[in-house]
């Protein structure tokens, strides 16, 4: 009893910490939420007339082209928030703070629940700031209230499942420069799924790839909830695919960082 | 080892300050023995004994790459050893290390601070982590600030920092706990002359009046010569030799008379009439093996008079740990000493 109420006061600490971090110097929050802000800009006012015609009305019932592009780049708020809290963790390993608190007694899994925990919170926040973004640009969901819950439901998931992820990949990066880069994958995978452009009218091997990835149903479950498409079995894909990459990030951080120290 | 000559043991030295660590009285802080820890084909530590007394300073003196570092890391319960057994504080290294964790305080050579938060914000990050009650953290925490002359910047980020003010800072963030052994990894390294004489007085404070066990390693001797009651000399990961200052010191022959002479014949009559000692022709200098007596002195002024030969100057060079140190790591300074480092071969 006293090792879990430890455990939580603990991860609470960190938290207060990580969230204190993310207050004081808000250039990193600015430069996540930035990014998904700048390519609905981009797409929308720019390549949106051009790209919007090539995309069959029907599938959203909307003819605005920011209707079909709204969700994935909702999405992509989630994998950019995920970079920071790489960068944290990676933070924290090089500058040796981490060694002082694996030589304090307290809960071990306080340090990565505490970063997690945080980078969940902030990448949450910078969703909910450019959908904001995106309702004024034009974007017009038919979404009931359950749906919203629903659709917000979907994003914490893969938030947590994305920054488990990003936790591991800030444990095992030599520096903070290698893990603002390492994640640069995660972000460009929403581009070849069905984010911006439906994956029918992609080449065959490029569409194979499209459909089996893990954001299509992940997309394709969010544009559902929000914009009323088809969801048919994408909705249990998204799920497994979010639950699955969730234990995958939460083992593989929690080994590396039990591994022990650093230099 | 038997002693190399007719050596005087230098000042200072009794018989009680010698074996005053190996009695019986209180328990020991740290022991260990036979620490090894490797990495792939390095053996970084191999067989490492230790026993610190309670309350004692205990410096572990060696070059870089010796296995200062991992010594600590270990004794910190950082990374595990992979063979050998240790207790630290009472308890068992591995069996106990949550017991340890919180007898323990750990600053390393690189500053754990938090750079983006202010010092009152990492000592109180310390509290909290010590579960200590917010009132009680919050004075904690302003204690240790007054204490190392970090108030006035209290409320500043650390990022701003100077180096010294950074390693005060760590060094508070690890008394928060009130740990009963501390560790210190190369304390002083980086840090400037005045910064470092700062860093002993704190130290020495801590023993004074805390009352706590210090377990020190570093690469400068006079930092060990200053603090330690103790000394440990690790090379390629085994101790070479342990005593106190004192004692390493009469362990080598390393105690000289130079005498400077303005051209070469004052040098090669001074070599013929001493027939002895390591010379120097670039500095015109000849070194006569001495133990630092007057008596000694003396002879060797009385060798100079009767010979006939003028030396424009004298210095007399005690044995410091610098001679311990490069003697027995087998890195001698150009000439004394030679003698006794094939006894510690590797």
């Amino acid at each position: 009893m006293t090792t879990l109420s430890y455990a939580v006061s603990d991860s609470a600490t960190m938290l207060r910490r990580n969230l204190r971090h993310a207050l004081r110097y808000p250039s990193m929050t600015v430069s996540i939420v930035a990014m998904p802000v700048m390519i609905l800009l981009l797409f929308n006012y720019v390549f949106g007339s051009a790209l919007g015609t090539g995309i069959d009305g029907t599938a959203t019932g909307s003819t605005e082209y920011i209707d079909y592009i709204a969700p994935g780049i909702i999405l992509m708020a989630a994998t950019s928030g995920a970079l920071s809290t790489a960068v944290g963790v990676s933070v924290d390993m090089t500058e040796g703070i981490v060694n002082r608190f694996r030589t304090m007694a307290i809960s071990r899994a306080s340090f990565l629940t505490g970063h997690v925990i945080g980078g969940v919170l902030q990448t949450l926040a910078s969703i909910t700031l450019v959908i904001g973004v995106a309702l004024a640009m034009g974007f017009r969901p038919d979404a009931t209230p359950v749906e919203w819950i629903a659709a917000g439901g979907v994003l914490a998931l893969l938030t947590l499942a994305l920054t488990w992820l990003a936790a591991g990949i800030g444990l095992v990066a030599k520096n903070p420069e290698t893990a603002s880069n390492l994640p640069m994958p995660l972000q460009f995978l929403p581009f070849i799924g069905s984010a911006i452009v439906p994956p029918e009218s992609m080449p065959a091997g490029v569409r194979w790839f499209a459909e089996y990835q893990p954001f299509t149903p992940i997309i394709e479950t969010l544009r559902g909830l929000l914009m009323g498409t088809p969801i048919g079995d994408s909705g249990i894909t998204a799920l497994a695919w979010c639950a699955g990459l969730t234990l995958v990030g939460y083992l593989w951080a929690r080994s590396v960082f039990n591994r022990g120290a650093t230099r | 080892m038997p002693s190399t000559g007719p050596h005087i043991p230098a000042p200072g030295i009794t018989a009680a300050s010698a074996t005053a660590s190996s009695s019986t009285a209180p328990p020991p802080a740290i022991t260990a023995t036979g620490l090894a820890k490797s990495y792939g084909d390095k053996q970084v530590l191999d067989g490492i004994d230790l026993h610190i007394a309670e309350g004692s300073v205990f410096a572990l003196l060696g070059p870089n790459g010796a296995g200062k570092t991992t010594t600590v890391q270990i004794l910190s319960t950082l990374i595990p050893a992979d063979s050998g057994e240790a207790r630290v504080a009472g308890h068992d290294l591995t069996r106990e290390a949550d017991a340890v964790r919180a007898a323990i305080g750990v600053t390393g050579q690189f500053s754990a601070v938090d750079n983006l938060l202010t010092a009152e914000e990492n000592l109180i990050l310390m509290a909290d982590l010590h579960h200590l009650e917010r009132r009680e953290g919050r004075r904690r925490a302003a204690g240790l600030l007054g204490r190392f002359d970090l108030t006035e910047a209290a409320t500043k980020s650390v990022a701003t920092f100077s180096g010294g003010m950074r390693r005060k800072l760590d060094l508070a963030m690890t008394l928060v706990g009130d740990p009963r052994v501390i560790f210190l990894d190369e304390p002083t390294t980086g840090l400037d002359p005045r910064s470092r004489r700062t860093m002993w007085e704190i130290i020495r404070g801590l023993v004074a009046d805390d009352g706590v066990t210090i377990f020190l390693t570093t690469q400068y001797l006079e930092e060990a010569d200053q603090l330690a009651d103790r000394i440990a000399v690790l090379d390629h990961g085994k101790l070479v030799a342990e005593g106190t200052a004192e004692e390493l010191k009469r362990r080598i022959p390393g105690g000289h008379i130079r005498l400077h002479f303005t051209e070469d014949s004052g040098l090669e009559a001074a070599a013929a009439l001493f027939g002895a000692g390591t010379r120097d022709g670039e500095a015109l200098t000849l070194d006569i093996p001495s133990d630092g007596s007057l008596s000694t002195l003396r002879a060797v002024l009385d060798i100079l008079e009767h010979g006939g030969v003028q030396a424009e100057a004298l210095t007399v060079h005690t044995p410091d740990l610098d001679d311990v140190f490069l003697t027995l790591t087998g890195r001698p300074q150009s000439g004394h000493g030679a003698g006794s480092q094939k006894e510690y071969a590797r």
